[in-house]
């Protein structure tokens, strides 16, 4: 049986498959079983009962999220799906391997989320930088189209579906479901307030549900092996299949797909093939730039949701970026503090006001001219910015790297206050 | 420069090319309403003309029947729509931070180095612009910059200059 549902078509030697061979590899499947009679109820039940949860970072349930579309003949009949790939999280490089790797895979879950939803038009908001994921999904869609899987009664079923490909013009916002739907309709992307939530009020004022890439490529399998063989993937309480990256100064760093609930040490040691010769691990953000800290203590944890959060931290999007000991911890959030201050998009106070101010005072710490008084300032901020203070999930993401970095390498930064300069500049 | 944003401040649209105009309203398709259209709309005339200048911001409010106001909140928010002139090809530089670990900052200093523009400023010979860019998501390969179209990976110093040396033999 497949046990790697994500990759299985991948090979980034060669270009992605098309329509043909990835129909003899069990592509479209899912497709036939619901037009051999499958409803939209079918469907919902079954991811329901498959577990899935998002992989964008939240890792909320899918079903669930699907269950909140107001559905029936009194409902709004115009319904959206959006695919968030504006892929930007800082270390996140998942979702340009599945676009540029197995276009089709991802076209064949949105047909079935659509379906599921009943959303006649679907969009893919792409980052304008990934210019070959343009290609390979344009060059997807087209095949998909001719061969009956987009358009007008689909194989027969009477259901009718279009997907538009929408480039992004670049901001780290647009990753917020809703500042990506006013992105969408060509506002700025500024967050709306929630509620109403997207699914019953998204787009264009019509329930939209909103998924990630990786997530939307989870359901293909889910439909065509069936829930048993999903949950038989993993040993843990989360199910399936995640893609998992490593990144920083490991000998061997990448994306794998590995079941949900193998031990942290595995990605990073047999996958990743360890550290660099010379050099230790001093810690790690276990799911991009808006993670917390985690430490090698912490290497035997299970790489699944609730395990990380039990350590205050997120899974997030499961892509790793390594902190190891020659590296300057102090340096490396100044890094992800300068990101999160050039990307607030300017609403609230907190995130507009607060995120630059952090991020002079990391520049000073640079300079040498970090102080005590500094290190009060930014702890405080990690209180300003944090979760229930801000308009969105930006600033509270940032405070994520800065408030466990304060507490896990505090001595790095009164280093540089008595040094008056950093220490692992030579 | 100073010449280029002098004349740019001149409050008249240019008129939109038929290229332009037939792009636009092939996306005029896709989208319920013109609203949606204007960003659209100002990535295909920077397609064409490189930037988007104010007589350009103007003939696609005009064209599509948006307040001004709105159409430069949505150009001047977004990064890659480019209010400035910009050089033949823009170097599109990460420096997020997977590859700051991996060392960006001393590939940065080469570029400057070696092609005389820090962030922000474009060539003498108006081969290239250099800009940052937030992580680009190829952070296995890091460090990493885009040229252009082109996504370039595990960047030292010597393959920039033969990464330079390229684009500036394609003229």
């Amino acid at each position: 049986m497949v046990d790697n549902p994500l990759t299985k078509n991948i090979d980034m030697s060669r270009p992605p498959l098309e329509v043909g061979a990835y129909e003899s590899n069990d592509g479209y499947q899912s497709l036939h079983k619901i037009a051999g009679g499958l409803s939209p109820e079918d469907v919902l039940q079954i991811v329901k009962d498959s577990g899935l949860k998002g992989r964008g970072g939240a890792g909320f349930p899918t079903g669930l999220k699907w269950s909140f579309v107001p559905q029936g003949p009194d409902s709004e009949q115009q319904k959206y799906l959006v695919v968030n790939a504006d892929e930007m999280e800082p270390g996140t490089f998942k979702d340009r391997l599945l676009m540029e790797g197995d276009p089709h895979l991802l076209l064949e879950g949105m047909i079935i989320a659509s379906y599921t939803i009943a959303a006649s038009k679907a969009y893919i908001f792409l980052r304008g930088e990934y210019t070959k994921s343009v290609e390979t999904l344009s060059k997807a869609i087209k095949e998909a189209y001719d061969k009956g899987y987009l358009g007008k009664n689909i194989l027969n079923t009477g259901y009718d579906l279009d997907i538009i490909l929408h480039t992004s013009a670049g901001r780290y916002i647009c990753g917020e479901e809703t500042a990506l739907l006013n992105a969408l309709e060509g506002k700025r992307a500024n967050p709306r307030a929630k509620p109403p939530f997207p699914q019953v009020s998204g787009l264009w004022g019509k329930p939209t549900i909103v998924n990630n890439v990786e997530t939307i490529c989870n359901l293909p399998g889910i439909l065509t092996y069936g829930v048993d063989w999903y949950h038989g993937l993993t040993k843990g309480k989360d199910h399936g299949t995640k893609l998992f990256g490593v990144s920083g100064k490991v000998k061997n760093p990448g994306c794998w797909e590995m079941p949900l609930g193998l031990p942290i040490r595995e990605l990073l040691e047999d996958k990743a093939g360890g550290m660099q010769d010379g050099l230790g691990l001093r810690g790690f953000l276990p799911g991009g730039g808006s993670t917390d800290f985690m430490l090698p203590e912490h290497l035997d944890l299970a790489l699944d949701y609730d395990e990380i959060a039990k350590v205050g931290s997120r899974l997030a999007t499961g892509t790793m970026i390594i902190l190891d000991d020659k590296t300057c911890p102090v340096g490396m959030i100044g890094n992800l503090m300068t990101f999160f201050s050039h990307e607030s998009c300017g609403f609230c106070t907190p995130c507009r006001d607060g995120l630059p101010w952090v991020d002079a005072i990391f520049r000073e710490f640079e300079a040498g001219k970090g102080t005590e008084k500094d290190l009060e300032i930014l702890r405080e901020h990690v209180d300003y910015m944090g979760p229930g203070r801000t308009f969105c999930a930006l600033a509270p993401g940032a405070t994520a790297p800065l408030g466990s970095g304060l507490k896990y390498f505090e001595e790095d930064f009164k280093e540089h206050i008595k040094q008056k300069r950093c220490p692992y500049k030579h | 420069m100073e010449n280029n944003l002098i004349a740019s401040s001149a409050k008249k649209a240019r008129k939109l090319t038929e290229a332009e105009i037939a792009e636009i309203e092939h996306e005029k398709e896709l989208y319920p309403d013109n609203q949606a259209v204007g960003l659209e709309a100002l990535k295909i005339v920077q397609k064409h003309q490189g930037w988007v200048s104010d007589e350009s911001l103007l003939a696609i409010a005009n064209y599509l029947d948006l307040p001004i106001a709105d159409l430069e909140g949505v150009a001047t928010f977004f990064n890659l729509v480019y209010r400035q002139p910009v050089g033949k090809k823009v170097i599109l530089f990460c420096n997020s931070v997977s590859c700051w670990i991996m060392g960006c900052d001393s590939v940065r200093s080469h570029i400057t180095d070696t092609l005389g523009v820090d962030f922000g400023q474009t060539t003498e010979d108006n081969e290239f612009t250099f800009i940052p860019v937030p992580c680009l998501g190829d952070c296995d390969r890091a460090p990493v910059m885009m040229v252009g179209e082109d996504l370039h990976r595990n960047l030292t110093n010597e393959k920039v200059d033969e990464i330079v040396a390229q684009y500036r033999g394609k003229d």
